[in-house]
Order: C-alpha cells, then structure tokens, then sequence
C-alpha cells in the first residue's frame, strides 16, 4: 500500500497531521474542545451533507506552504479540505465569532424556541449551538414562521417549525433506508420538509431520520412527552437482529424503556458497530422492542458531548478536551466562574447514574 | 452609430429563418471553424478577443475553457443559459426571439471548440413562445447538416437540445442549472468541485450565457486580435444592454463600450433622455443585483471622470462609489421614485427565490424584507437602518452561492447612498405614505442633457 500523505494544519494555534482529503472541520474534530467548529447539517456518515447551515464557518489565514495567501472568505470548514501547511482561526477570530453569532441569530430568528414542549430539549444541537455561539436576545421583531404539525405514520412525527432545513433527514432517507419519501418542498423561508401529498414514513430504516436530526423536528412517537431525556438513563445494550446490528442504546428509567436510539459519539453521530458495519438501527430495534427482556444489557453509555444531559453525573462522563491553554499559547487565564463548584446546586458528588430511579430534590437535599 | 456585431442583422426581414440567416452570411463561422480550425484553435481565437461572460460576473470566457477536464473517454458538455431572469434584463430573450440562428451558430462552434457532442439550452419556462422559436432553428440547422452527425463532413457530431426550466431566479445560477438540467431540485452546489470538473451528470461541464456563446460568431468570423479592437481595455467587443425604467426609449440596444453613461442615457441614438422632462435620480446599471448608484455617481466617476458603459469603468469606485456591468439590466429611475420602496421590492424578489439552503439567505433575505416593508409603511425606527446594514452584511460573502450577495448588495447601496431617504421614512411617516422624497444633493450637479 502506498503511503499515506500526511498534510499539516494549524487550527487556532495547534498543529495536528491529517491525511489528504481531510476537511478542516475533520481535523479539528481530532484536536477537539473549543476549537472544533459546531455543525448543524454536516454528518460525516452522510455522502453530500454539509456546507449548509454555515455555522462551522471559519477563516483560513494561510491557504497552503505553497501558496500562503488567505482565502478571501470565510469558508465552511465541513466542505474545506486541508492543504499542507494550511493555518486556521476559529476561535481565534473575531470575524468567524461575528459571522456565526449572526448564522446562529438567523438560525433562531424563526425557531419557535418552544424547548419547554420539545422532547428534543437536553440533547439539542440548536441548543448548545445558541448557548455557545449566540447572543443574549434577538433582534427579529415579527412574528414567527409557523407550520401545522405533520403526522408520519405511527413513529414519527415531523414538526417543521422547529427544522433547520439542514438535509439530514433527506440524504439518510436516500442513502440509509430503502426508499425516500419525503423531501424538501418549495424554496427560500417556505422551504418544508414533507412528503408532498400526506404519506406515513415507514419502511425498515426510516426511524434513522430521528437519530440524525439535529433539532426537534423529527421526533420519535412512541416517546414522544413521556419523559425528558435528562431524567432518563442511558445504558447501551444488544440483541440479535437480523435486519441491523441490534447495537443501540436504551434510555431507561428504572426497569422501563422509555427510548430507544442508536449509540451516538461525541459529535452526535451514530457510531459504527462493533462489526465495524454501520450503527444504524431497524424499526423494529427501535420502536418495537420496549421491554428489558429484549434486551442484553452491556452497561451504562459514556456520554461525552457538553449538553445538558451531560450535566448530570452519569458514569464514565468523558469531559471534552481542554484545549484553551494550546489556543492561548500556554496561557490560561481563568474566564469563568464555575459557579457549579461556588454554589454546590447540583451536588457533584450524587451519581444520578448510580440512582435506582429518576432523580428528586429529595436526592440532592438529603 | 457604434458598431454593431449582434443584432446588426436582427432587423431584416425574415431573419428569424434559416434560409435569409443564411443567405445573409450565417453559419459562415461554422465552415470557417470546422473546417479550418482546430478546437484548440478556436478556444485560442476567443482568448485573443477578450471576450468576458455576459451573463453576469464577466470571467474572459477563453480562459473559462480551457480550464476544461478532459479525462480520457468521458463526454464533455456545453451548457447555455438562458435563464434570464435577473430583474431588468431582457437581453438573451431579444437576441432569441429575433436571431435564433445566432446563438445556434454560436453553440455549434463553441461546442466544437470544447468537444461537446450533446449541447444544452436551458431556457427560463416563462420563455415558451422562444422554445418553439429555438426548436425550429435547430430543426432547420440540422436539416441543413449544421447539426447531427459528421457536420460538413468533418467528423464531428454536436445536437442540441433545449430544455425549459420551471420558473426560479435560481436556476440561472450555474451549479443549481446543472442540478436542475438533471431533473432535480434546483439547489446550487458547492463548489469546488466547480462545473468544469464536474458538471452535469459529473462530466466536465462549460455554462456560458446566451449573449456570450452568440459573441463567438463574429469572433471566430472577425478573428480574434479584430474583435479585441472594438471596446476599451478589457471590455471588449459589443455588450448587448436592456434599458428600462424612466427613458424616453426602453429597449435592447448593443453598445460598444465606449460610450459614457450620460450619452447612453440621453442620447437619441439609445435612450433617448429622461421621460417627462423629469430628472435623473438613480440608476442601477448592470440588473438588479448590482449597487444602485445616485445620478452624480452614476455620470462621473468620485474622482470626476466621466463613467463609461463598460466593465472597469463601471465599477470604478469598488462598492464605495461605483457599481458593475452585471448582465446589462439598465434601470433608470427619475426623481419620482422611492429608493425605499424599491429596495423593499427587490429584497421581496430575493427573499422569494433563495433555494433555502443555507441559514444566512434563507432567513437574512425574510427579515431584511420585513424591515424594508415596515419603513416604507411608515412604521421604521431609526434603528431599523441599521439594522438592515447589520443583517446584510451577516449574509455576504456567507452563503453557498452568490444569490445571498445579490441579496445583500441593493439593500447596502441603497443605505450607503440613501441613507438620508430612509431616515426621512422614519422621521415623516405620515408625508411619506403620501409623497415621494424626491431629489436630494446625490442628483446635482444635474446634467444637461449633452447636445440633445
Ligand atoms: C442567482 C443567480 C442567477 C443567475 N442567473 C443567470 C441567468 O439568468 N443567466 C445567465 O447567463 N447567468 C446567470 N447567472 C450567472 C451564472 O451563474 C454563470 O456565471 C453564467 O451563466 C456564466 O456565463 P458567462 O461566463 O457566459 O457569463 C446567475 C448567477 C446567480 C448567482
Ligand atoms: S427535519 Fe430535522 S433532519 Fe430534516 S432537515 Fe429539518 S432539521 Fe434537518
Ligand atoms: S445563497 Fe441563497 S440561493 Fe444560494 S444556495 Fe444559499 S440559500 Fe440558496
Ligand atoms: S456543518 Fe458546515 S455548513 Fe453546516
């Protein structure tokens, strides 16, 4: 086998090697922490998804070793690839700070913010992506853009004012289950997801369009209002299936399965089985198998992304790396205040994971 | 008069038909390319002319083409657009409808050039008279063996199709026509890879413009150094320009691009002056994309030269002073018009044709429509302006394709230069539902009109 080029790409001031082909938002997934730009409509294992919702933006201040010009604009750094010797700033911008606080604020500006009635709450991308990127309030004065709920069929439910229109949905369909029947209907900020003339979504694979979006807008029915994510817990299991690899995680409270969902990495991408095939699960995994004894359980789930489920004390909590001393050029001034630490609210040394059942006050007021 | 290389013929009678188009010289580029010249040949001829994309970002055309991959055993294709929908131009349709045999000679020998063997017009759908017209004259051309297999005996077989689009702004974008000429949704792609890598079907594509391909014709029939020699600088050869608006004389007229702005608007021989005996307030030269200018910005450059109809001058200035040839959309507005509610009207346009895909355009050209609509209502704050001036430039330069800046640009020039109008909106609500601004210090030193 040939050998492998590698290229070199400094993202806000940390070097990492990368193999040709690799777009910069790849390689700064592998540096990790700050530095990784936050994606909405990018899935690595989606062919065609990305460069959409411009939220990775981020500025290349140096195009190559050979040709060191910048590059004019700021670029979608999920459709960039690396060249040798490329340099990036992402947080070490001022004007990718700018334009994504702006992408995030367009973003919003028609979104519902109805978190309070969305199951999707506490595992939202638009959430942490307005939490990290965004700013205090808006600037949109009128009324929102609003579309009547649309039914699915028995497992999904599509609730278009809460879509980003990121594609997601629509390239899982195509490339993940057997047959697309939805799309994106109309254009501009009319643009829907929909199926044209009313049809349920079901075919073996279809329940995946849950797992890849990145909002509320594709909820799962036999879930939906029963409970808020962060109050149930997530344990991976397996069983034998021939459709998929019958790898998923279940979120459980006590002995119920409340959910069931793929098992997801740090990004919030579905991970690839232990097979190394692919971790997408069938319907029936998904929807039809909400008893314990279906299941072989392996253990809690790692959770590693820094959302709010995160924020309880779930087992093996891998924090997301600390890459602010590397972007500082070895300093690392204290910016904020761990006010968790200061005020004790949420008692860091109750496990929530190791709790038979969902957590009270009761539980933190003991 | 100015030279005339495009539409010199397009008044005779009858030319509309194969056997007069003939008769009268056409397809003499044909023999001449086919017959006496390599491909390579004829992509260096255009090379020489200069020649610059008429269909909006005037890239040198020659250069475009031989940027074409040419993989072993893959089809090349050549694309047409003519899509024209960019509001105030109106160009390609005048050229179709009245010398379709043109721009057919044009692709003939262009798609020589490039070795396309299955040519493509992809014609807007609201064009449907000119899709009979066009289907005719390749019908005509191919009866006559300029189309087909083995043209003139040469070997080379070309057939040209057309196909009608369905009605969106954005299918004239080039990468959302390949997506669209491939029966999908009209979604632009992003780029790289660019078309002329991957472009239809994944095959090395070139779209040019309809006013462009049929630009070849007198080139490959002048030579390129003689056609180089019309025009100025690097804008050369004859520039067709759709004027509408408040003139005496709307209509398409080629221009070599050394008249000044003033002779074009109040000449006889194009314009023909300001309509009503009213006075110039504003113009946006190239379609509406591109910066509107205030009259005393539009004659003279900030440094007092006179502006020319061509590609350097009318961008002198950058954004700050100057504007673009664009696709020749010429619209002239006389003191009556309102800047506000024109620029309220075109972010309406473009709010209703961004394809949605990316957040800056889809939301920013909504929101930026909303504001508009609410000054010109009489309900605008202060901060509104502002606010418009924050939004748009969150949305250029942000997006997948360049509709999110054509977007951005009127709503920038019109604060940039106008300023003064929508703060009047504010500050007048009541007087402006029921007047106009009208002139302001932009519109002096006034011209007269010069020897009319
Ligand atoms: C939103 C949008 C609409 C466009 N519409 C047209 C059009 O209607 N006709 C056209 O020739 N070019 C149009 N263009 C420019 C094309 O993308 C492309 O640059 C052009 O066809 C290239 O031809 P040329 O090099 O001959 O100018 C449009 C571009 C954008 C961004
Ligand atoms: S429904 Fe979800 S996955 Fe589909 S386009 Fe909308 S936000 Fe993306
Ligand atoms: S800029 Fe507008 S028209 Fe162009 S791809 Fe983005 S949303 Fe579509
Ligand atoms: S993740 Fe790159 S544009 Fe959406």
């Amino acid at each position: 086998m040939a050998e492998e080029t590698l290229f070199k790409v400094t993202i806000d001031n940390i070097t990492v090697e990368v193999p040709a082909g690799t777009t910069i938002l790849q390689a700064a997934r592998k540096i990790g922490g700050e530095v990784t730009p936050p994606a909405m409509c990018y899935y690595s294992k989606l062919q065609g998804s990305g460069g959409k919702c411009r939220t990775c933006l981020v500025e290349v201040s140096k195009g190559s070793e050979k040709d060191p010009r910048p590059m004019p604009k700021l670029v979608a750094s999920c459709r960039t690839t690396v060249m040798d010797g490329m340099e990036v700033k992402n947080v070490t911008s001022p004007r990718v700070q700018e334009a994504r606080a702006g992408v995030v604020e367009f973003l919003l500006i028609n979104h519902p913010l109805d978190c309070p009635i969305c199951d999707q709450a506490g595992e939202c991308h638009l959430q942490d992506l307005s939490y990290e990127h965004g700013k205090e309030g808006s600037r949109y004065e009128f009324q929102k853009r609003t579309f009547k709920k649309v039914d699915l069929g028995e497992y999904i439910q599509l609730h278009m004012t809460r879509c980003i229109l990121c594609y997601r949905c629509v390239f899982a369909a195509d490339q993940i289950s057997p047959k697309r029947e939805h799309g994106v209907l109309d254009r501009g900020d009319h643009a829907q997801i929909a199926t044209f003339i009313q049809k349920n979504l079901h075919n073996e694979f279809i329940g995946n369009v849950i797992d890849v979006c990145p909002v509320g807008a594709l909820t799962d029915k036999t879930f939906r209002f029963k409970n808020r994510v962060w109050f149930t817990k997530p344990v991976n299991a397996h069983r034998h299936c021939d459709k998929c690899c019958g790898e998923v995680q279940l979120w459980l409270r006590g002995d119920e399965v409340f959910r069931v969902t793929a098992r997801k990495d740090e990004w919030g991408e579905v991970k690839e089985a232990s097979n190394g095939k692919t971790g997408w699960i069938c319907n029936d995994c998904r929807f039809e198998k909400k008893n314990l004894a279906d299941w072989v359980i392996e253990g809690p789930t790692n959770v590693n992304r820094h959302s709010v489920i995160a924020q309880n004390k779930y087992v093996g909590l891998v924090k997301p790396t600390e890459t602010f001393p590397a972007i500082m050029k070895g300093r690392n001034p204290k910016l904020l205040m761990d006010i968790h630490s200061v005020s004790e609210v949420n008692k860091p040394n109750i496990h929530l994971s190791q709790l038979e059942r969902p957590a009270h006050s009761t539980d933190f007021n003991q | 008069m100015g030279v005339k290389l495009l539409l010199a013929k397009a008044h005779i009678e009858g030319i509309r038909s194969y056997d007069v188009y003939r008769r009268e010289g056409g397809y003499q580029a044909v023999e001449k390319a086919l017959k006496t010249m390599s491909p390579d040949a004829v992509v260096e001829e255009v090379k020489k002319s200069g020649l610059r994309g008429r269909g909006g970002a005037g890239f040198p055309t020659g250069m475009k083409w031989s940027f074409i991959a040419k993989p072993e055993g893959v089809p090349r294709h050549l694309v047409c657009n003519a899509d024209e929908s960019e509001p105030g131009t109106f160009k390609d349709r005048y050229l179709m409808e009245h010398i379709p045999h043109l721009l057919i000679e044009g692709l003939i020998v262009s798609s020589f050039a490039l070795g396309s063997n299955n040519t493509y017009i992809y014609i807007r759908g609201e064009y449907a008279w000119i899709v009979d017209i066009l289907e005719k004259a390749i019908e005509e051309a191919k009866q006559n063996g300029w189309l087909g297999n083995n043209i003139l005996g040469t070997g080379f077989d070309c057939n040209i199709y057309v196909q009608r689009g369905a009605g969106a702004y954005i299918c004239g974008e080039e990468t959302a026509l390949l997506e669209s000429l491939e029966g999908k949704r009209g979604n632009p792609r992003i780029k790289p890879p660019f078309p002329a890598i991957k472009g239809v079907w994944d095959r090395p594509t070139v779209v040019n413009n309809v006013e462009t391909l049929a630009a070849v014709v007198p080139i490959i029939n002048l030579g390129g150094e003689e056609y180089a020699k019309i025009g100025v600088g690097r804008s050369t050869g004859t520039k067709l320009i759709s004027a509408c608006g408040n003139i005496n004389k709307p209509g398409v007229y080629e221009i070599d691009m050394t008249i000044s702005v003033e002779e074009f608007i109040y000449s006889e021989e194009y314009c023909g002056g300001i309509k009503n005996g009213k006075r110039l307030k504003a113009c946006i030269p190239g379609g509406s994309s591109v910066p509107i200018l205030p009259a005393n910005l539009l004659l003279k450059t900030a440094k007092g030269e006179t502006r020319y109809m061509n590609y350097e001058s009318l961008s002198d200035g950058g954004f700050a002073t100057g504007s673009m040839m664009g696709s020749g959309g010429f619209i002239v507005f006389d003191e009556d018009q309102c800047v506000v509610r024109h620029t309220y009207t075109l972010a309406r346009f473009y709010r209703h044709e961004s394809c949605g895909q990316c957040s800056p355009c889809r939301e920013g050209t909504g929101w930026m429509e909303k504001i508009l609509l609410r000054l010109e209502n009489g309900h605008g704050k202060m901060s509104d302006i502002d606010l418009l001036w924050d939004i748009q430039s969150k949305i250029e330069g942000n997006t997948i394709c360049p509709l999110g800046d054509a977007a951005a640009w009127p709503v920038a020039a019109a604060i940039r230069h106008f300023r003064d109008e929508f703060e009047w909106h504010v500050l007048h609500p009541n007087e402006a539902q029921v007047r106009n601004f009208g002139l302001a210090h932009y519109a002096d030193p006034l011209q007269v009109p010069a020897g009319a």
